[in-house]
């Protein structure tokens, strides 16, 4: 991915950090353990962390050194001690502010039939504003290519934060999660890959479809966003949240998936750019079966202990999902730009 | 994975007839899961085919069969099951 702008002090020094060699010499104190007290000190002034643009930029720059890495930093950075000394405090914020926001339903019984029931109606709950509608009733055209760009930060990778847990599974829960992702990536065919077919949407709509273009335009809800996924999927004490969250993506996928599909075409969009919504109208209808029973449901059986995990990984995506929906509507409700820069919508 | 994602799915020349029935050797058969509240999904080595018996599309492996008839994508189902509140017996 291209080398972000800084937001703020802590992003600014991870960034310096990532551009210098990853170890001089032995005796001379390497930069990036100043990594670590920057970030105590923003965390100590932060009043809303999913929010704060400078840390969850920085907390994104450290999760992408283990996708696509970062243009200019050497790839022995992945596993620099200080660095993840400092993702782990930013991650232990994170889960801090999740564990007070979200509210967990009652838990069922740990069967497979009970987590799945249980999940259905945990993601069939009103989750207020709803992105879909807006989409397909009265999004602008510039509004539909902000819908994208915002999605695009994601949705270009997708799938693979969820891969990360295949080998923390096993036996049943395993065998439906290869079987979901087999289909996120195509099946087999790269131009059927998720990731490819949103490509081909961006494309469409004129947008510049390489891989981290517009990550400089969106703002830290949108990377918080992304955060979490790649938090429950990089941490295998968090399995039962990765599995969880993409159950509910899953859950809350086909019908809203349905909705955009309209707007695109409302817009007068063809079938090409629409065609990335029609595919997850069908593949998560698919998809949330599996995800409900064999999936969630099958790792619960294995391990019942993680019951909780896979809940809370499920309120967990509503929850960040609802307040980066918020954050656009709102934007768009008062004739704004939902970006952290507008300068893209606008080319 | 097998690369049995395209339209029509019918590159498995181990399946024994037109038609889809059993596998030549003794493995894995057919299976359909019917889901509580919602469809049924079918895996395993199947055609779906018009009366006529022409390949309907398809575009996966396994896939979820409409069965509160509210679908707009039939045969396949698209979630609107959850639209009208659509309940199942409980299987036995
Ligand atoms: S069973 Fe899902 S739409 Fe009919």
């Amino acid at each position: 991915m291209k080398q972000p702008q800084p937001r703020g002090p802590v992003s600014s020094l991870l960034l310096d950090i990532l551009t210098g060699p990853e170890q001089s010499s032995s005796d001379v104190p390497a930069p990036a353990a100043a990594l670590a007290g920057a970030v105590r000190d923003a965390l100590a002034a932060t009043s809303d962390f999913a929010f704060d643009e400078d840390l969850q930029l920085t907390l994104f720059c450290l999760f992408e050194l283990h996708y696509s890495g970062i243009d200019g930093a050497s790839g022995h950075w992945e596993w620099n001690p200080d660095l993840i000394a400092a993702r782990r405090l930013l991650e232990h914020a994170y889960e801090a502010q999740l564990h007070s926001a979200v509210t967990l339903p009652e838990l069922p019984a740990p069967t497979s039939a009970g987590v799945a029931a249980g999940l259905f109606e945990l993601t069939g709950a009103d989750g207020g504003p709803s992105m879909s509608k807006y989409v397909a009733k009265q999004a602008t055209e510039e509004q539909i290519r902000e819908f994208l760009i915002q999605k695009s930060i994601y949705t270009l990778k997708e799938a693979d934060p969820h891969t990360w847990a295949i080998p923390r599974l096993t036996g049943r829960a395993k065998a439906a999660m290869v079987e979901i992702q087999a289909d996120e990536y195509g099946g087999g065919a790269p131009d059927r890959m998720h990731s490819a077919l949103f490509a081909q949407s961006m494309r469409g709509v004129g947008l510049d479809d390489g891989y981290g273009h517009y990550v400089d335009d969106v703002p830290a809800i949108t990377l918080a966003s992304s955060n979490l996924m790649s938090m429950f999927g990089l941490n295998r004490r968090l399995r039962g949240a990765i599995v969880g969250h993409l159950a509910s993506y899953e859950m809350t996928s086909s019908l809203a998936n349905r909705m955009y599909a309209r707007g695109f075409r409302r817009l007068g969009y063809n079938d090409a750019v629409a065609a990335y919504f029609d595919e997850h109208v069908e593949a998560d209808a698919v998809h949330e079966q599996i995800a409900g029973r064999d999936l969630a449901g099958g790792l619960v059986e294995a391990e019942p202990e993680l019951l909780a995990d896979v809940f809370f990984g499920a309120a967990a995506a509503v929850v960040v999902d609802t307040w980066m929906t918020a954050h656009i509507l709102d934007a768009w409700n008062a004739d704004a730009s939902s970006l952290y820069s507008a300068a893209a919508v606008s080319a | 994975m097998s690369g049995c994602a395209q339209e029509g799915c019918d590159d498995d020349a181990s399946v024994d007839g037109p038609a889809g029935g059993t596998r030549d050797s003794a493995g894995p058969r057919q299976t359909i899961v019917a889901f509580p509240n919602g469809p049924l999904l079918v895996r395993g080595d199947f055609d779906i085919v018009d009366p006529d018996g022409n390949q309907l599309r398809r575009s996966r492996k396994t896939v979820a069969l409409c069965r509160c008839g509210a679908s707009t994508l039939k045969p396949y189902c698209d979630g609107s099951h959850k639209m009208i509140n659509f309940r199942t017996e409980p299987e036995n």
